[in-house]
């Protein structure tokens, strides 16, 4: 893997240039959304905050860019839905700009021709299944109430830090109490709909419901985000509920695009937490953490920079946060071992574009309703399937599954006036290639996801004006997420809460005094949540009040 | 076969062809269209983010001119007209001679001698029974003229590549441009809170500037909203509505329905009245009113507590509602022992704002903002109780609004 050497340990770094302003109490590693989330959390407490990013621009993977003048990508993340309602307010962060623009509608080509649109009237989507099939209109309704409980059960798990089942202090075993109190209240069909959906495959869940293969086809594709599981595989279905988990105003699982892309949304997070007084330094990628007796003092940076503090917050992946930032040797060999043993595995691949016009639906020839959502390109249980069927031999789909938007229908201010900007998120594209590599393979890989794109918008390929492909190589050189996960470790059960990132260290804490983690990696995982950082910091604040 | 009862508008035969889900009101006889779309949100963000275009016809227009005009309109409506100059807009409400707020509407003033004013309610008898001897001219034009709000953020640039004219109004400027060949009226006003413009259009060129605009409008989103999303707009923006947060004094049954200006959170426009160097109907009553301090409500905003409301749903099972379509109905404001103390006339959740706000009536002691209160609703079969404080309107008051071109 790529990435900085692993340095000895950090104190063996010498250095005389220290930082003039270093009176700081906290550092935060890494300005993405939820290093700058923690950062405002952190000085909103009143902590002497800094931030610490190593390229030339806040966000992490959650960024924009102007790739062509006029036209503004979302190179990597590009959608709002997991970020808890609790942090918008908290962090006050309508005054800074939030501006959740609501994609209202969902549009997913049958594969012959035909689709499905699902908008925000529940009765035109029942005829729109009725279309297709009588048999599935009910199914929908129980469907998503049954999903609807399953994410009510599971929300509190989500919506507090996950108790040290291995703990035996009073509070552990306080916590272990109120997790156990919860589960009993829970219903018998809840708990057994949350044990298929956390242990089963997306597809066997949803063809619970659905007859109809694109029906099915088109609520089987959030199994698959971000995970190398295919819709049959088990596991798929923890990931199907926790796309579910988000919401927007109010409804679950819906999605929003901030205005300007998601990198909008970072830059209002640093300007929230610059309000709240932390300090935000680009280009300062750091090296190592710094201990001392056992106790983190500060950072060196790569440049040799030492910068102290009494608390260190690592927004990276575990494996960086654990094995590179601080020498492995000094924790526990456990903790060592799961954080060796995480699965990484990126298989998601961006291919953006820009546009010299909408592409055209054949079957909506006069419409732009169905680009105010989300795409879904991957018509059936079987596309989708047969596309991950590559990546389990080391090689990408050649027809992938895409979950495209054309970002400036929602939001005009992404594209020129006419012009469109087009996000695909494409699997499957595996991080390691067998028999080539991603430099090699990156420009018939973006071939493959346009001929794809051909099929279902023809002349897709004549309004082409730039295309940009990021392959989870790229992902993980420009953004530090090993292996160009998206998720900062995958969505395993054996990987998620009070196992995320190691069991005995789900609670944001590291081994070391001072030293805390609050990316990803931690419960209750990725996307663009924002929760493990504000968790994160309550650890901080309830440490520090001891 | 029955005569149609419902009127159209002028632009209704090209803006119906818009309209995938034929949901409508009937607004003053009028079809008006509640949405466009399936999402009305999506046509609310499209006037926060880009544009959209509200037809606004059915609102009453009379032109009232002559030598007179401008006496004969001071002494007929609450905002000091004397100050509008030509080529000004402003917002007035108007009274009865008890002070209680009749109706409302925009005097736009196109030349010294010349104005128009709309009204939401047929208004020609009232304007004609107080004309006495002043030499004006006043005329129901209403059917002549079709009203299209341009509104949001782009609304410049659309409008702008169909007429300069909108690159030097102000905010509540008004000016004639030429848009598809008709001479339009463009003014800087709306009720939307945001950048916003609306063209008063000849009704039998209203086709063909619709058209115009909808081109202009290609490539920036451009989307035609409907009563939901404008009811949305107009809350965030903190501007009142007919029937919704006062009924009009002539039509009321009692004193609890009706309202003063003061009341209804326009004391601003009062200035001149107390010292009775300025007089209209109602002023005489506004005045006692003022002296005495006898205003029995202020209008505030209320912004209510978000833990609050999420923790009295989750308590319950249930999801927190964040519904941005206003309550129907008015909601009891009460103080921290419980006394009702005020009401809620429009209560929603705000997108833009991620907030549930409303437009309130409190005792005026209670208005000085976050004065902490209750807001009573009803959860799953029960009456609960929400922390709200007040806050000032408008809710959403972005920059552009006001901005000079």
């Amino acid at each position: 893997m790529s990435g900085p050497s692993v340095p000895g340990t950090a104190s063996d770094i010498t250095t005389s240039s220290v930082d003039p302003q270093g009176d700081w109490d906290a550092i935060v590693v890494g300005g993405g959304h939820n290093g700058l989330t923690a950062a405002a959390y952190l000085a909103k407490s009143g902590m002497r905050t800094l931030v610490l990013e190593q390229r030339h621009l806040v966000g992490g993977a959650a960024i924009t860019e102007e790739l062509r003048p006029g036209f503004s990508f979302t190179t990597f993340s590009y959608a709002l839905s997991l970020l808890r309602p609790e942090i918008i307010q908290e962090l006050d962060l309508v005054r800074h700009g939030f501006l959740p623009l609501m994609m209202p509608s969902s549009f997913h080509p049958t594969g012959d021709g035909d689709y499905l649109l699902f908008g925000d009237d529940l009765g035109q989507n029942l005829q729109m299944i009725r279309r297709h099939s009588a048999y599935d209109a009910d199914a929908y309704l129980r469907y998503h109430h049954d999903l609807d409980q399953v994410v009510q059960a599971v929300q509190p798990l989500f919506d507090n830090i996950p108790p040290n089942l291995f703990g035996s202090d009073p509070q552990d075993q306080a916590d272990i109490a109120w997790l156990l109190g919860h589960l009993g209240t829970l219903d018998k069909k809840v708990v057994h709909d949350a044990v298929r959906l956390l242990t089963g495959s997306a597809a066997d869940w949803v063809e619970d419901y659905f007859r109809h293969p694109a029906i099915a086809g088109y609520h089987v594709s959030s199994g698959i985000i971000g995970s190398k599981l295919g819709p049959m595989s088990p596991g798929s279905g923890l990931v199907l509920l926790f796309h579910k988990m988000g919401e927007h105003d109010g409804h679950l699982g819906s999605w929003a695009f901030h205005k300007g892309g998601n990198g909008g949304f970072t830059q209002v997070l640093a300007r929230a937490a610059e309000a709240f007084g932390a300090t935000i330094r680009l280009d300062s990628p750091v090296e190592a953490v710094l201990t001392r007796d056992g106790r983190a003092t500060g950072v060196a940076l790569r440049d040799g920079t030492e910068i102290h503090a009494p608390v260190v917050v690592s927004a990276l992946d575990a494996r960086r946060t654990f094995t590179q930032l601080v020498d492995p040797t000094e924790l526990p060999g456990d903790l060592v071992d799961a954080v060796s043993r995480t699965k990484y595995r990126g298989v998601s691949a961006k291919v953006n574009f820009a546009l010299d016009g909408l592409p055209r639906f054949p079957a909506l020839p006069d419409t732009v309703d169905h680009f105010g959502g989300f795409l879904n390109i991957g018509p059936t249980i079987e596309y989708v399937e047969r596309a991950f069927d590559a990546s389990k031999y080391g090689w990408y789909s050649e027809r992938p599954y895409i979950d495209a938007a054309v970002q400036s229908v929602v939001d005009p201010g992404m594209a020129p006036p006419g012009k469109h900007v087009m996000s695909c998120f494409v699997q499957y594209a595996p991080y390691e290639l067998r028999g080539s590599d991603w430099d090699r393979e990156r420009h018939r890989f973006g071939d493959a996801t346009q001929a794809v794109l051909e099929e279902h918008f023809p002349g897709f390929g004549e309004l082409v004006l730039q295309r940009e492909v990021v392959t989870p190589v790229d992902i993980e050189r420009h953004t530090g997420l090993s292996e160009g996960n998206i998720f900062a470790g995958e969505l395993l059960a054996a990987q998620m809460y009070a196992f995320r990132p190691a069991p005995g260290w789900s609670q944001y804490a590291t081994p070391i005094d001072g030293y805390y983690q609050c990316g990803s990696g931690t419960h209750p995982g990725g996307c663009v949540m924002g929760s493990p950082a504000r968790f994160a910091v309550q650890r901080i604040l309830a440490d520090r009040a001891r | 076969m029955l005569a149609a009862m419902v009127a159209t508008t002028p632009f209704h035969e090209r803006l119906s062809t818009l309209n995938d889900q034929h949901l409508y009101t009937h607004w003053q006889g009028y079809l008006s269209a509640l949405r466009y779309s399936h999402a009305p949100k999506h046509e609310y963000f499209a006037v926060r983010n880009s544009v959209g275009i509200f037809d606004t016809s059915p609102l009453y227009k009379y032109r009232v001119t002559g030598p007179d005009a401008e006496r004969f309109l001071a002494g007929l409506v609450v905002r000091d007209v004397r100050l509008v100059r030509p080529g000004r807009a402003a917002y007035t409400p108007w009274c009865d001679d008890r002070g209680f707020v009749m109706e409302d509407g925009i005097l736009f003033r196109h030349s010294a001698e010349e104005f128009v004013l709309t009204s939401a309610r047929p208004t020609l008898a009232w304007l004609e029974q107080h004309r006495h001897h002043a030499k004006v001219e006043i005329s129901d034009v209403s059917d002549e003229f079709g009203m299209l709000a341009v509104q949001g953020p782009r609304s410049r640039t659309v409008l702008g590549a169909l007429t300069d004219v909108v690159n030097h109004l102000g905010y509540f400027d008004l000016a004639t441009g030429e848009i598809a060949g008709a001479e339009v009226t463009v003014s800087r006003t709306g009720f939307t809170g945001d950048l916003g413009f609306e063209l008063t259009v000849p009704a039998d060129r209203c086709t063909d500037v619709l058209d115009a605009v909808l081109e202009a409008g290609e490539g920036h989103g451009l989307r035609p909203f409907g009563e939901e999303a404008l009811n949305m707009l107009r809350i965030e923006a903190g501007l009142p509505l007919v029937d919704v947060e006062w009924v009009d004094s002539t039509l009321a049954w009692n004193d609890e329905q009706r309202v003063t200006p003061t009341e209804l959170g326009m004391g601003w426009m009062l200035k001149g009245v107390r010292d009775g160097s300025r007089r209209f109907i109602g002023s005489s009553a506004i005045r006692r009113e003022l002296e005495e301090g006898t205003s029995r409500w202020a209008t505030t905003g209320i912004v209510l507590d978000w833990q609050d409301w999420n923790r009295l749903h989750r308590h319950k099972g249930l999801l927190p509602v964040k519904d941005e379509i206003p309550l129907g109905w008015e909601s009891w404001i009460r103080d921290a022992d419980g006394q009702q103390v005020g009401y809620a006339t429009s209560l929603m959740y705000s997108p833009v704002l991620q907030r549930h706000i409303g437009i309130a009536r409190v005792r005026p002691d209670l208005a000085k903002p976050d004065t902490p209160l209750q807001v009573e609703t009803t959860i799953l079969h029960t009456t609960e109780l929400v922390r709200a404080t007040t806050t000032p309107m408008p809710f959403f008051n972005p920059e552009r609004k006001v901005a000079k071109p």
